[in-house]
């Protein structure tokens, strides 16, 4: 019993030290001003964390689209009003399935790249080497990514969605021939920019904020060794995953007044 | 030994529970080549890293030029860091920038020197490390040899008053390892720099160094000029630079008794 | 050069994230960039609008001319004043139109649908539409009708 309980402590204990470890990166990185000699690293970062998940991203948002127009037109036909599809669909896009997903996808895609990079920058002593030649490693390699997880997260988001109500209205639309009208006049009065759209945005800034931190943490905090990568970069996805979630979820519940 | 460039004075560091090195004193004179050699382990790559401030020791004190390491500043640290230059054991390059970039890495960030200043220097040091016919080349693209030359290149790029280097002759065949050797002494006679060398390559070290510490256990056991060690009659110094397998230093890793330990009942031992 | 590339497409990105915004804002959620002629209050007092809430629309002939913009409880007569906001190029509301709560097919969202009188003279900002019909309360409708049954 006692041994338990010191084993609950020692775990909270570790827990806390990674908390801490983890803030003070983001603190050290993110509160440091800006340099605009910089820049450069950070458009190569946007590329490397917004452009290359685009496909990805498009790719996904489209099936959703189709997927949600189809199933919601099986149930809305029941009642008659298949002219709802498009709020319905455009709705849960932009509010919940847009950040979402896209912040799922981006803890695949550019979270886990993003720990195995800075981890095997790690392994290899390139930190190490950046640190004595008098370049602080949180600023040159943290940072950027840090602020291009934070602006590209919101673009993917709303990429998503729009990708995904123009696949719902292809399906919906085009094939199973609701009126056009109705399906975009519905979704134009029923969703308001301020609190639908902005709301969403909010989320899916969140989201970037948190994954980016996430994975660049586990990076930089990995054993380093290839083992250590490996573990490091999966816990990187499933942590994001959770996290993603979970956020949703509170800033759900404290952004739509329940 | 009027002018110590750099003098550690009994430093304790602990990693963990372990005692990785036990007040250990070492001066090293300035211009001068200095080894510090020592079984695997021992703990050689960490004294470096004290050197450069990376980490910290628990007690005792680190100067560099009168420089109290531990206690700076993070900027005053970042400051001296420009002094020194430190070769990696795996080169540590960084693999998303071309040769050419990666020494012009240390220029680029601290001085603000025009472009083309900036391309003479870099083609200077790489010429120097013979390496300047591969500048475009990358990282992943260099043999062990060369990544640790252009490494070097940029260790001294910004003509540092310290080098270090860690393990520069592990793992290279002897051409390379001759190339190296004969650039660390070139680069110590032409510049003058203080240079300390960690490796456990006895006689590539003896033939060029200045002075050499041994470091085993956690302590210094032994120091002195090559010439010197190699006539002491300390056993563990004797076993260590006569490269013997067993002797002070024990070549088997602490276990039960062999033959009781042979005797015992095989599933006692809970393997799975 | 190479460098460049990579800046031309990171903008284009920005600039196709910057596209999703506007398409987003306009597109979808109908959000009206367009000419801002203003809107002038007509109030109205209900009996019950049940369902009804702020920025529902306000419509004459199924046209949307304006939306809700404030519900509150009048105090003395305890029926609910709400506040229309009409939009200022449809000026010829005659002073005698009933404004009635509708229902959006047979489960949407409340409207308030005004029909137009015969009066000559126009509701101006601050009039009160006297002729209202108030909500048709799906569970009151089914309530008569069960007690018509037995």
């Amino acid at each position: 019993m006692l041994s338990r309980l010191r084993r609950i402590g020692q775990y909270s204990l570790v827990a806390l030290a990674t908390l801490g470890r983890a803030g003070h990166i983001w603190w050290q990185a993110i509160w440091r001003r800006p340099r605009l000699r910089n820049l450069p690293l950070l458009i190569r970062q946007i590329y490397q964390l917004g452009v290359l998940s685009v496909l990805i991203i498009a790719m996904s948002g489209f099936s959703i689209g189709a997927v949600l127009a189809l199933q919601g037109y099986n149930q809305l036909v029941k009642y008659g009003s298949e002219s709802a599809l498009g709020l319905g669909v455009a709705l849960v896009l932009v509010m919940e399935i847009g950040p979402v997903v896209s912040g799922l996808l981006f803890a695949g895609r550019a979270g886990s790249a993003v720990t195995a990079e800075i981890g095997l920058m790690k392994a290899t002593e390139q930190l190490s080497s950046m640190e004595m030649m008098g370049v602080d490693p949180l600023q040159r390699i943290v940072a950027p990514r840090l602020w291009a997880g934070f602006i590209v997260m919101p673009i993917l988001a709303l990429m998503f969605s729009i990708i995904g109500i123009w696949g719902a209205s292809l399906v919906g639309v085009d094939w199973l021939g609701v009126y056009e009208g109705a399906f975009w006049s519905a979704m134009q009065e029923g969703v308001d920019f301020r609190s639908h759209v902005l709301k969403g945005i909010i989320k899916s800034v969140v989201f970037g904020i948190v994954v980016t931190w996430i994975a660049v943490f586990q990076g930089y905090d990995t054993i380093p060794t290839s083992e250590g990568i490996a573990a490091a970069t999966t816990r990187t996805v499933v942590y994001s995953a959770v996290a993603v979630l979970v956020l949703d979820f509170f800033l759900t519940l404290v952004m739509f007044n329940f | 030994m009027s002018d110590s460039h750099i003098i550690l004075e009994k430093v304790v560091y602990l990693r963990g529970q372990r005692c990785i090195f036990d007040e250990v004193s070492i001066e090293i004179p300035r211009g001068k080549i200095v080894a510090v050699m020592g079984p695997s382990g021992a703990g050689k790559t960490t004294l470096l890293k004290l050197i450069g401030g990376q980490i910290q020791p628990e007690s005792g004190s680190v100067r560099v030029d009168g420089l109290e390491i531990p206690r700076l500043s993070r900027k005053q640290l970042f400051d001296v860091r420009k002094t020194m230059g430190m070769m990696f054991q795996s080169g540590a390059l960084f693999s998303d920038l071309s040769v050419f970039e990666n020494v012009a890495f240390p220029l680029r960030i601290h001085t603000n020197l025009p472009d083309d200043m900036i391309r003479d220097l870099v083609l200077l040091k790489l010429q120097s490390v013979g390496l300047r016919g591969a500048r475009r080349l990358f990282p992943s693209e260099l043999s062990g040899g060369m990544s640790r030359r252009v490494a070097l290149a940029r260790a001294i790029a910004l003509d540092p008053e310290i080098i270090m280097y860690d393990e520069p002759f592990t793992g290279l065949d002897p051409i390379a390892m001759g190339v190296i050797v004969d650039l660390i002494k070139t680069l110590n006679s032409a510049y003058g720099t203080t240079s300390i060398i960690v490796s456990h390559d006895i006689p590539e070290t003896a033939g060029i160094a200045d002075i050499i510490y041994i470091i085993s256990g956690g302590k210094v056991i032994g120091s002195g000029s090559p010439k010197e060690l190699f006539e002491q009659d300390s056993p563990r110094v004797h076993q260590f630079i006569k490269g013997l397998p067993d002797g002070p230093v024990p070549f088997h890793y602490p276990a039960d008794d062999y033959e009781e330990e042979l005797m015992r009942v095989p599933d006692a031992e809970r393997l799975f | 050069m190479q460098i460049r590339s990579i800046e031309i497409i990171v903008g284009t990105f920005m600039l196709a994230g910057i596209v999703s915004l506007i398409v987003l804002a306009v597109q979808i959620s109908g959000f009206n960039v367009g000419t801002e002629t203003g809107t002038y209050s007509v109030y109205a007092r209900f009996e019950n609008i049940s369902g009804l809430v702020i920025r529902s629309k306000v419509s004459i002939g199924g046209v949307m001319v304006g939306q809700v913009a404030d519900i509150e409880l009048d105090p003395d007569t305890y029926t609910a004043l709400v506040r229309m906001e009409i939009d200022g190029d449809v000026d010829t509301i005659s002073t005698d139109s009933t404004a009635a709560i509708l229902t959006d097919g047979l489960l949407g969202g409340k409207y308030i649908g005004l029909i137009l009188g015969a009066e000559e003279e126009y509701l101006t900002d601050g009039d009160v539409v006297l002729d209202t019909q108030s909500a048709i309360v799906l569970e009151e409708l089914i309530g008569k009708f069960l007690l018509k049954q037995f």
